[in-house]
């Protein structure tokens, strides 16, 4: 039996399935009581399973660094990160509600540029920031869609109140293991999801296919579409071919593709096939090496000019990095007023812009609690957690900023919620958070659930998996 | 399918079948090496397996002299030959691993473990006493991946690739070994019949799983000519010249569907050359010319496939 009296929850900590005051909540009050009433061997008899089907699936993923990269199993938790049907419609709301928005943003950039001359957003931040992209300028993509697959990321902090710590527009990983991990949890307990209406997401990839047609160039009754990849020694590279394959669309990579007569096309066994949407899962800068870096083996050249005449459609589109820029992040709330004329439903965190004088100041003052980011960064590399560091981490750190303050952004340490997880003293609360994905194209979308991921060290709040996090399945109830 | 999914697939299953056909010579050869004979015809032996393997010069260069300790771990386990087993189940799991999305997940499993497995080999174990076990390994994991290939891809153009590849792979060994076993052995045709003889030949015929077979064939007496005709003619016979082409040429049909491609033609005329073929003829041209030119024609049918199929600049 386990014991949920030792499980407990961190004071003044929000805890999905406990709240704050060690009580289930109801949403979760029946998979308590199966918790509870499951033996401790027969949890670790399912986690020891699960360990067993992700190998055999062979999903792991690769950690760059010592010995150039290794393959490593990401750890994955039996105990779901559970939403009510009522909180989810909120986040949904409030997610695609961003990504309407960004979009309408990335149009306005390219064209008129309304909200830079509206003084809401400085001009030079947007227009010499190294993800503005000038070949698109007055380009319009089709349906005026930018951001196709973009991927939220989410931390609650109370029951009410969840926060975006970031918007994911260039390529968003994950959305594999969102569809691994559910197919591992229904094999593991499907007595659970026979009983409980838990919303399905493997329909995922169908829609993301159904989006991508709608995004083709006009005037094609059959698009073609193909999954780019950098190639198999890419870290998500199983993704890539997960994703192509539930597709059912080929997994190309540059050296397969050429570009004539103004068209793009494959080399198959059937001779050249035109191709009409690229997902890429590649960055801006290797897609083509005639227009960005010409020592890149990854792209195809000559393929800016086939997407500038209309011909192709690449999502997400080029120079949409520029909006998930966390020196553009701290504006997103306005960028949703001066679009949609509405109010952010889902809030920012409180972001210190070190390109400031004043945030500067505040934050070399209080480095010590505050969560400091390079502003170009990604995947919790080359971030400081100053509650966790050490005096000499953060005085390296101090240097780092005092050299190129316009490169950080700082916020203050954000009390993570925590979920119940598996570790080696049993079941202890340990911090999540989320990562739902929006698909954009015939219409803006999100499925039920996404990316849970979690911090598996005590009191840790980095929860990337290159950085030794974990995920759990998101069940969404009854949607 | 992309070209170089068609690329990926065919090298895949050459490699895996190149890997089985080194482990079987060297299996033949450790054999033979139980038999008591002269230092000279020992080491020839294991000369002509280098050449089979096409291997010579690079041992010559690495190792020297030649004897039996040195040949198994240059063709088993040495990672700097390119054809050593260890490097063709390196080559066939790094082909597969750009398939995950095209080959079923039990292949995957079975290249990848089989290639786990040998990387973490012990060299000790397979150069003292465990090497025959180790080749054993090595067949029993072909013969598992040939099997779950077949039983669970889809038969579409990729099945056909992985076809090719394994039946060119076969094709070329089977020339390549018959050619240098002929030159060292007939030497000593004088005592056609004879012990010696009989291992001899027999080795061969063992290492390309027709021992049993010649016998039920002919009952008769292990003798050279035979034995070349039931390796090159005999359509029923695995690893026979014709039944590697007929399974090459169905294989491409199903890739050409009637489409005048260039290497269904050369795949034709060498499928003619050997079917409609004579022994006779084959000795009197010299049995030597006849299989060299086999094995131009197989790697040149090969490169054809890959202009026509693959579309590699």
């Amino acid at each position: 039996m386990v014991d949920t009296k030792n499980i407990g929850v961190t004071p003044g900590v929000f805890d999905e399935w406990y709240g704050t005051d060690g009580n289930p909540r109801e949403l979760v009050a029946a998979f308590d009581r199966w918790l509870q009433e499951m033996p401790a061997e027969d949890i670790q008899r399912r986690r020891d399973e699960a360990d067993l089907l992700f190998r055999r699936l062979g999903i792991t993923f690769i950690v760059y660094g010592k010995e150039g990269g290794t393959e490593r199993l990401i750890p994955f938790d039996v105990i779901p990160h559970v939403f009510g049907a009522d909180e989810w419609r909120v986040l949904e709301k409030g997610a695609i509600q961003r990504v309407r928005a960004i979009n309408q943003f990335l149009y306005d950039i390219y064209h008129d540029r309304e909200i830079l001359k509206a003084g809401v957003i400085p001009l030079d931040l947007i227009l010499t920031n190294s993800f503005y992209e000038p070949q698109m300028i007055d380009f319009d993509p089709p349906g005026g869609i930018y951001t196709h697959i973009s991927g939220i990321d989410l931390v609650r902090v109370s029951e009410k109140d969840f926060y975006v710590l970031e918007d994911n527009l260039r390529a968003p990983s994950g959305v594999s293991y969102m569809m691994e991990n559910r197919e591992v949890m229904m094999r593991l307990y499907p007595d659970i999801f026979a009983k409980y209406p838990i919303a399905p997401v493997n329909h995922y990839t169908d829609d993301l296919l159904r989006n991508l047609r709608a995004s083709a160039p006009q005037a094609i009754d059959e698009p073609t579409v193909v999954v780019l990849t950098p190639g198999f020694y890419n870290s998500a590279y199983f993704e890539h071919a997960f994703v192509a394959d539930q597709m059912g669309v080929e997994l190309v990579e540059g050296r397969d593709m050429f570009v004539r007569d103004g068209f793009v096309y494959m080399r198959t066994t059937e001779g050249p096939r035109r191709i009409d949407v690229i997902y890429r899962r590649i960055d801006d800068e290797f897609l083509d090496p005639l227009a960005f870096n010409p020592t890149s083996m990854l792209g195809v050249p000559g393929l800016l000019s086939v997407y500038r005449s209309g011909n192709v459609t690449i999502a997400n589109a080029m120079g949409t990095g520029v909006a998930d820029d966390k020196s553009v992040y701290p504006y997103v709330p306005d960028i949703i007023k001066f679009y949609l004329d509405e109010e952010p439903i889902l809030q920012n965190v409180p972001t210190y812009m070190l390109r400031r004088p004043d945030d500067l100041k505040y934050a070399l003052d209080h480095l010590g609690e505050l969560v400091t980011k390079e502003v170009h960064g990604a995947g919790g590399y080359g971030m400081l957690v100053g509650p966790a560091a050490t005096k000499d981490e953060i005085e390296a750190y101090r240097a780092r900023i005092e050299a190129d303050p316009a490169g950080f952004i700082s916020q203050p340490t954000l009390s993570l919620s925590t979920c119940p997880t598996f570790v080696d003293s049993g079941i202890a609360p340990r911090h999540i958070d989320l990562r739902p994905y929006v698909l954009a194209g015939e219409s803006y979308s999100l499925v039920p659930g996404g990316l849970t991921r979690v911090a598996l060290t005590e009191g840790s709040l980095v929860v990337n998996s290159s950085q030794g996090g974990g995920t759990k399945d998101t069940w969404v109830m009854g949607v | 399918m992309l070209g170089r999914t068609a690329d990926s697939l065919y090298w895949m299953a050459r490699y895996a079948e190149r890997a089985e056909n080194v482990a079987r010579m060297l299996d033949v050869g450790s054999r033979m090496g139980l038999i008591p004979s002269s230092p000279e015809v020992q080491n020839s032996a294991w000369t002509s397996t280098l050449e089979i393997a096409g291997a010579y010069e690079d041992y010559e260069r690495l190792y020297g002299v030649v004897d039996q300790e040195s040949v198994i771990r240059f063709l088993s386990i040495d990672r700097e030959n390119p054809s050593s087993i260890w490097s063709c189940l390196r080559a066939a799991r790094e082909n597969a691993r750009a398939l995950r999305g095209t080959i079923t997940t039990e292949m995957w499993e079975v290249v990848n473990s089989t290639w786990l497995e040998i990387r973490d080999i012990d060299e000790q174990v397979v150069l003292g006493t465990g090497y025959r076990q180790f080749f054993e390994n090595v067949k029993d994991r072909a013969n598992l991946f040939r099997g779950v290939t077949n039983s669970t891809m889809l038969q579409d153009d990729g099945y056909a690739f992985v076809r090719l590849g394994y039946a060119l792979e076969r094709a070329g060994n089977t020339a390549r070994l018959l050619d240098a076993k002929y030159h060292v052995l007939l030497p000593s045709v004088e005592d056609v019949g004879g012990a010696v003889d009989y291992y001899q030949w027999g080795a061969l015929l063992r290492s390309v799983s027709a021992f049993r077979a010649y016998h039920k064939i002919y009952s008769n007496v292990i003798e050279p000519a035979r034995v070349a005709e039931l390796l090159i003619m005999r359509p029923d016979m695995p690893r026979s010249l014709l039944s590697c082409l007929n399974e090459a040429c169905t294989a491409l049909d199903a890739l050409c569907l009637g489409r005048p491609f260039e290497c269904r033609r050369q795949a034709g005329e060498l499928h003619a050359d050997i079917a409609y073929g004579r022994m006779s003829d084959i000795f009197n041209r010299g049995l030597h010319e006849f299989l060299t030119e086999v094995v131009d024609d197989c790697i040149a049918l090969g490169q054809q496939i890959q202009r026509d199929f693959m579309m590699l600049a």
